[in-house]
């Protein structure tokens, strides 16, 4: 056995396979770091027993703490909490409808000339820098927004801005779920006689509901990781916002902006909202592997 | 590609260990507060001029993130726009100049002055509207420092408030973002280190400075003791700084760089 | 009747679209195209980034990618072959490494900022440098990279596999030969993402590679990518709004023109590999 172990360890496979391995297992072992990393940094935050009230500190930061005033010892992330929400939904709201849309354009009007060069443009939006997207957001959007209802910086902005940028994503992955779609099913529409609307909306988009709502919740993902872009035209209230003209902060943004000077509690605040916001899109990218998935296995068997 | 891949990652592995050498005694790093980050630039070009082997790089970020990056190391010279908190402890503070911190708003507001309760009602949200303190019928912007800066703890100091009270629009965190932010908006108010302010105000950006309690926010008035909200500007280092940190922070206090000072609307000390 | 209604909404729809998209690039094209120069690109930034060029900011750029990519690239493709080809299947350690995968896969870059900052700045020693900076990125951009190559491997056909044994190759010259040109394309999509959020982080290099936007002499100076340069002039310098579209245009185009080097460098490797 020994010998046979160590002939394999001498052939070059066996030398390929021990060091990527070891390779792998340091890769891990790295990666894992990263986790423990964050963990430990937000773990006194996250069991820190609150001595005034008696129950867990992480409950009352959560859901009963009025404010975020780490000068004053008040960490309440709720505020945080919702805008991220918010912003998410709002811009959700806004691209999934054009997104679709434009996938169905895409898939089922455009001229294929028109359509090279419309999935060339959507392509190379999906690639721009979110800093370019908050640039132009705070020179040309807010200051739009400030002559109508001041101060501009706002909930809205942020919405406008993060919807663009997560459409062409949306439009993009819309347009690949239908063309997934099996070529049979669309000509059986065709030759039940069905009007072309109506093979869009109750053939085609049904049979690739799950690929679109797995690129929807993608976007979805990116629209709640998103810090730079939210962060410059957002104005970065912590409050929970009446009207869409009021100005929010998002976690991530809070991230970004005390990161450099918090300590202590604070410290571990911001690390434990970063796991938090890890867990929640983790747990999206998961529901969009499975929907993708069986997206999948729907058109095999079909 | 593989063995080259290699190569690379070696390279980096040598630059890795190469950093014991790098570090040695003609780098130095500053880190903190933003209002004293464009003067010790300035000084900073200078005295890399004197000695050219030297290399100082200067970030912002708030005087706490000054103070902590002080003494978990990652600066050698920490800036503070403050004194020292009582818990902050191993630190030695070196003054190198004095400013204020005033209200400004937009050059097109024809207020000209508010009285401290007006601020304060401003501040504390029961105030909404340009209107009701004389101006013109015009929602008010609150522009607010976020938490960290020295500038917010003074403002907040000076007239009693807790930030829990206050009602911000916005939330800034440099003085250049301030200034920026009130000169793109006729509506707002906003507080921002006097010397940062007049500097931009010399350059033709739009806001103006608004007195408080009478007396005018300039470093005229900040040199004469009379302005009410006045602080030091103070470079911090560990309890024994490195031989280079010494020397930088000599020349920061000496009579060599009082023109840069001036240039920058701050006042010597004495 | 309907169908002209439908037709209607998404040509509407479509044209909305393409209006707004057409409108932040051609705001961003014209501002900075009036902005840009042979002199904005090699002189440095002078009055806080107001006026002068970006020399510095671009070198600090490419610093901080070719750093990333020399850690993430090797490391990456090692782990995706021993995963797709060498692990026990789907089991054990192999399966542990892909929830890993995933999980990091989806950490925003805000958190992995965080992490660099601990970690490699104050932890490793490393301070505000382009290493911690590259670094960072490289542990951002490994999880996807990973996945992307997997995926790619395990979607080369077994009969390859099959082919390259019956000629008697060995499993490592399969790889080389058969295995990585087949995954070709899956391959260079990875490193295309990679390159491209490489090039446009801006959150998790705040408090890794730091701000200062001077020429870096060693990758253990701080230094300021273009990213954080648009952020910071944007932000926080007053007038400093055309040089953040002139610095955004060049940034754009520095994305599109790395794609298209990679695409050729990964083509005509491969090309040699298999003419061997």
């Amino acid at each position: 056995m020994m010998a046979k172990c160590l002939d394999h360890l001498r052939s070059k496979d066996g030398r390929w396979n021990a060091s990527l391995a070891l390779l792998t297992a340091g890769m891990v072992a790295l990666l894992l770091t990263i986790l423990l990393f964050l963990m430990s940094e937000a773990w006194p935050f996250l069991i820190s027993a609150d001595t005034g009230h008696g129950g867990n500190r992480l409950f009352t930061n959560l859901l009963q703490n009025p404010g975020w005033y780490p000068l004053e010892g008040r960490f309440g992330l709720a505020p945080m909490i919702l805008a991220s929400l918010a912003v998410m939904l709002g811009a959700i709201l806004i691209a999934l409808p054009l997104g679709l849309i434009n996938g169905i354009y895409l898939e089922f009007y455009a001229s294929a000339a028109f359509a090279r060069g419309f999935r060339l443009l959507l392509n190379l939006l999906a690639g721009i820098p979110s800093v370019v997207f908050g640039l132009w957001g705070l020179t040309r959007l807010v200051p739009w927004i400030t002559q109508w209802q001041p101060p501009g910086a706002s909930l809205l902005a942020a919405i406008l801005v993060l919807s663009l940028m997560i459409l062409p994503t949306i439009a993009l992955t819309s347009a690949s779920a239908l063309a997934s779609v099996p070529r049979e099913l669309h000509t059986g529409a065709i030759a039940l006689g069905l009007r072309r609307t109506s093979q869009i909306i109750h053939i085609m988009l049904p049979a690739a509901r799950s690929g679109i709502v797995a690129g929807t919740i993608l976007a979805a993902a990116r629209a709640l990781g998103e810090t730079m872009a939210v962060l410059m035209v957002a104005g970065n209230v912590v409050q929970i916002p009446a009207t869409l003209f009021e100005p929010v902060r998002v976690l991530t943004a809070n991230m970004a902006l005390e990161m450099a000077y918090a300590v202590g509690e604070h410290r571990a605040s911001l690390f434990a909202s970063g796991l938090l916001l890890t867990l929640v899109v983790w747990g999206l990218s998961w529901m969009a592997y499975r929907l993708g998935r069986h997206q999948r296995k729907f058109a095999r068997h079909d | 590609m593989f063995q080259r891949l290699t190569g690379l990652l070696l390279a980096v592995a040598l630059c890795l260990s190469a950093y014991g050498v790098q570090a040695a005694d003609n780098r130095l790093i500053l880190t903190g507060s933003s209002t004293v980050a464009p003067l010790v630039l300035e000084m900073a070009k200078r005295y890399e001029q004197q000695h050219p082997q030297v290399r100082i790089d200067v970030q912002t970020g708030g005087s706490t993130r000054g103070v902590n990056d002080t003494r978990t190391g990652l600066a050698h010279i920490g800036m503070a726009s403050r004194n020292l908190k009582p818990t902050e402890t191993g630190l030695r503070v070196h003054t190198i100049a004095i400013d204020g911190v005033g209200i400004i708003v937009h050059r097109s507001n024809p207020i000209s002055s508010l009285s401290n309760t007006q601020i304060i009602d401003i501040y504390t949200g029961k105030i909404r509207n340009w209107k009701d303190v004389g101006g013109r019928d015009l929602s008010i912007t609150v522009v607010n420092k976020a938490e960290g800066h020295s500038t917010l703890e003074l403002f907040l100091n000076y007239f009693a408030l807790k930030n829990s009270q206050v009602r911000p629009s916005i939330i800034i965190g440099d003085n250049e973002q301030g200034i920026k932010t009130v000169a793109g908006n006729p509506g707002a108010i906003g507080y921002v280190s006097i010397g940062a302010a007049e500097f931009s105000q010399a350059r033709g950006v739009t806001i103006k400075r608004l007195p408080l309690e009478g007396v005018a926010a300039s470093v005229a008035e900040v040199q004469a003791h009379r302005f009410p909200l006045a602080r030091p500007l103070n470079l911090l280092t560990g309890k024994s700084p490195s031989p280079l940190a010494r020397r930088f922070i000599a020349f920061a206090q000496s009579e060599a760089v009082a023109d840069l000072i001036a240039d920058q609307f701050f006042v010597v000390p004495r | 009747m309907i169908d002209r209604v439908f037709s209607t909404v998404v040509f509407a729809a479509a044209a909305l679209v393409v209006a707004a998209l057409v409108w932040v690039l051609t705001d961003v094209v014209s501002e900075g195209a009036a902005r840009i120069s042979w002199a904005f690109l090699v002189t440095e930034p002078r009055d806080a980034g107001r006026a002068g060029g970006i020399a510095p900011v671009l070198v600090s750029t490419l610093w901080v990618l070719v750093i990333a990519l020399a850690a993430a690239l090797p490391l990456g493709l090692g782990v995706a072959i021993w995963l797709s080809e060498f692990a026990p299947k789907q089991r054990g350690f192999a399966a542990y490494t892909g929830i890993t995968l995933d999980v990091l896969a989806g950490i925003p870059s805000i958190v992995y900022g965080l992490f660099g900052n601990a970690f490699f700045s104050v932890y490793m020693g490393l301070g505000y440098s382009l290493l911690a900076g590259g670094l960072t990125l490289a542990c951002m951009i490994l999880p996807v990279f990973i996945r992307t190559c997997e995926s790619g491997l395990r979607q080369v056909s077994d009969d390859w596999r099959q082919g390259a044994w019956a000629l008697g190759m060995t499993r490592a010259a399969a790889v080389c030969h058969v295995l990585l040109p087949a995954a070709r394309p899956a391959i260079l999509a990875g490193l295309v993402l990679g390159i491209g959020r490489a090039t446009a982080e801006t959150a998790a290099l705040l408090f890794t590679s730091g701000y200062v936007d001077r020429m870096p002499e060693s990758p253990l100076d701080s230094g300021r990518v273009l990213a954080v340069h648009i952020f910071d002039l944007s932000m926080n310098v007053t007038g400093g709004d055309g040089a953040a579209y002139g610095s955004a245009l060049v940034l754009i185009v520095l994305i599109v023109l790395l794609n298209g080097l990679a695409q050729s460098l990964v083509d005509n490797w491969f090309k040699r590999r298999i003419s061997q």
